[in-house]
């Protein structure tokens, strides 16, 4: 079953359009990578799941209902968080308050799901009270995915989780993404580094703002052609 | 030159207080109001308009302890408090609001904030007139610290503990409530709000309605300090800007601070050289923090 699908998505900003129509399928409790070049309108696909930007054209359907438009505020209560590439923690505020903001929606108690954040990113615990700006860079990544599962999503989207990380880090953070995976999140993974294909389940491959292939992480990986071209092979 | 001191905190703590507001509205919306000091000034005759109330009715008349003031100025807080938090925000509805919407940038806000600060002056002079007006006219009483050698006036004292108070309640605010927050998430990552589900326009009434707080509580004391005139607000924006340029762009300690060395750099100097050069000093003071430190003593360190 899938949880979110995008049919024949086109946007952009104002009058420069960088989605040509693209499509995706996300089954439920997978994790869904989307790989492409730079400029290929990733960022923007994402933007537009979440309801930054609107789409012009097509249907954004969560559990089969249409959502395309929503704001954000609205996103979150509906259980689809986003972690976007830069820019996606408050750098004055300290680990302990930037967890507070991602729960900011939920009306709820939210101190015992910041505990299991902790729990899920140890290292983090020393620093709750560091301003968010101190962290070394793969503690704020880990600080930008804990503030995002606050409200118990059932999808993520991460925008390039990877970006600027030592390879070491890397593998960290790939392993946690699929022990989220394991708890249930469904992911949709926004990556340039190929190693993501290891992780998902399944990919799709845009580029210029259309679809340009999908399938099993062994499919894609076994194309002559989708390797050279995009896996960095 | 230790009474020169006091004379500074005191001026510090009016500085500093009508600065926290300035600097809250540029570290959230990225606008440098020029209109903080008007909204002071019709924070300040808005007070003034319900003490002449109090006395037409013959009531609040009596003063308040040792000081020069009367109730009705200290009720009086009441209302300038309401009226200046509305016109924050009903300012901000109908000015800076269509600019966000238009996608402004954050230069022609500043100037339609001038334009702001003109039409309140104007209004202003048009009904209470270009004379000076006092909350009331007796004696402001003194006290003389013989043994050391200092005289102050007993207001003074109440100015800069209200000062104070004003700010702790709000930096508490800002630091331990869930709003308070949300308002310094997004004068930090104004994208991430949005993304973590914080309504910025609703922030944004938040925002307004707390400097339009201090900005009346800084209006009342200052008139209670010197006294009322159509400009006061204007002349006192010049200070307030570089408190904020000292303090750092968002910073309300920084703001507070800043406003503390400029008032007692301020009133020391008036040892060395002609008082009328107290606000060369100032500015002396911010071209050299704009030199060295252009983020101010605590701007932000994070882009």
């Amino acid at each position: 079953m899938s949880i979110l699908q995008l049919e024949n998505i086109v946007s952009g900003y104002g009058s420069m359009e960088v989605l040509h129509g693209v499509s995706l399928n996300i089954e439920d409790g997978k994790i869904i990578a989307l790989l492409g070049p730079n400029g290929a309108g990733k960022t923007t696909l994402l933007r537009t799941i979440f309801g930054v930007v609107k789409p012009t054209q097509g249907q954004v359907l969560f559990k089969g209902s249409d959502i395309s438009g929503t704001p954000p505020e609205k996103m979150t209560k509906k259980g689809i968080c986003y972690v976007p590439q830069e820019g996606n923690i408050f750098p004055t505020l300290t680990v302990q308050e930037n967890l507070e903001m991602g729960a900011f929606t939920r009306e709820d108690d939210w101190r015992l799901r910041m505990e299991e954040i902790f729990e899920f990113f140890p290292s983090l615990t020393d620093r709750r009270k560091s301003s968010a700006g101190e962290l070394s860079g793969g503690m704020r990544q880990m600080l930008a995915i804990g503030r995002a599962l606050m409200v118990n999503p059932e999808v993520l989207l991460l925008d390039e989780p990877s970006t600027g990380l030592a390879p070491v880090l890397v593998d960290h953070i790939f392993e946690r993404i699929a022990a989220l995976n394991k708890q249930g999140v469904t992911v949709l993974l926004v990556e340039q580094n190929a190693q993501a294909l290891s992780a998902a389940d399944k990919a799709y491959i845009i580029e210029g703002g259309e679809n340009k292939a999908e399938g099993s992480a062994e499919e894609l990986r076994n194309n002559e052609e989708i390797g050279r071209l995009y896996l960095g092979r | 030159m230790l009474e020169l001191l006091i004379y500074g905190i005191v001026l510090g703590s009016i500085i500093g207080l009508g600065s926290v507001g300035l600097t809250l509205i540029w570290g959230i919306t990225d606008l440098f109001n020029c209109a903080h000091g008007d909204q002071i000034t019709a924070g300040a005759y808005s007070a003034l308009l319900f003490v002449t109330l109090f006395n037409k009715m013959g009531i609040l008349k009596g003063i308040v302890g040792p000081f020069s003031f009367s109730w009705g100025v200290l009720v009086a807080f009441i209302p300038a408090i309401l009226i200046s938090v509305i016109l924050a925000i009903l300012i901000d509805r109908w000015v800076y609001k269509p600019l966000r919407k238009a996608g402004a940038t954050s230069i022609t806000g500043f100037i339609a904030s001038i334009g702001v600060a003109w039409a309140l002056r104007g209004t202003i002079y048009i009904i209470w007139g270009a004379d000076f007006h006092f909350y009331n006219t007796g004696l402001r009483p003194t006290i003389i610290l013989h043994n050391i050698g200092i005289k102050f006036r007993v207001d003074e004292i109440f100015i800069v503990i209200i000062s104070w108070l004003s700010v702790a309640v709000v930096y508490l605010f800002l630091s331990k409530t869930k709003m308070g927050k949300a308002l310094r998430a997004l004068a930090d990552n104004p994208t991430l709000a949005q993304v973590s589900g914080i309504n910025t326009e609703r922030m944004l009434i938040w925002a307004w309605g707390i400097a339009g707080l201090l900005i009346a509580i800084s209006g009342v004391l200052y008139g209670i300090e010197t006294q009322l005139r159509p400009e006061m607000g204007w002349i006192f924006l010049m200070p307030l800007f570089a408190a904020v340029i000292l303090g750092g762009q968002g910073s309300i300690t920084g703001a507070l601070i800043g406003g503390l060395v400029l008032g007692i750099a301020q009133q020391m100097s008036t040892a060395f050289m002609a008082p009328s050069y107290k606000p060369a000093v100032a500015f002396i003071i911010m071209i050299l923090v704009l030199i060295v430190r252009p983020r101010g003593i605590l701007g932000r360190r994070y882009s």
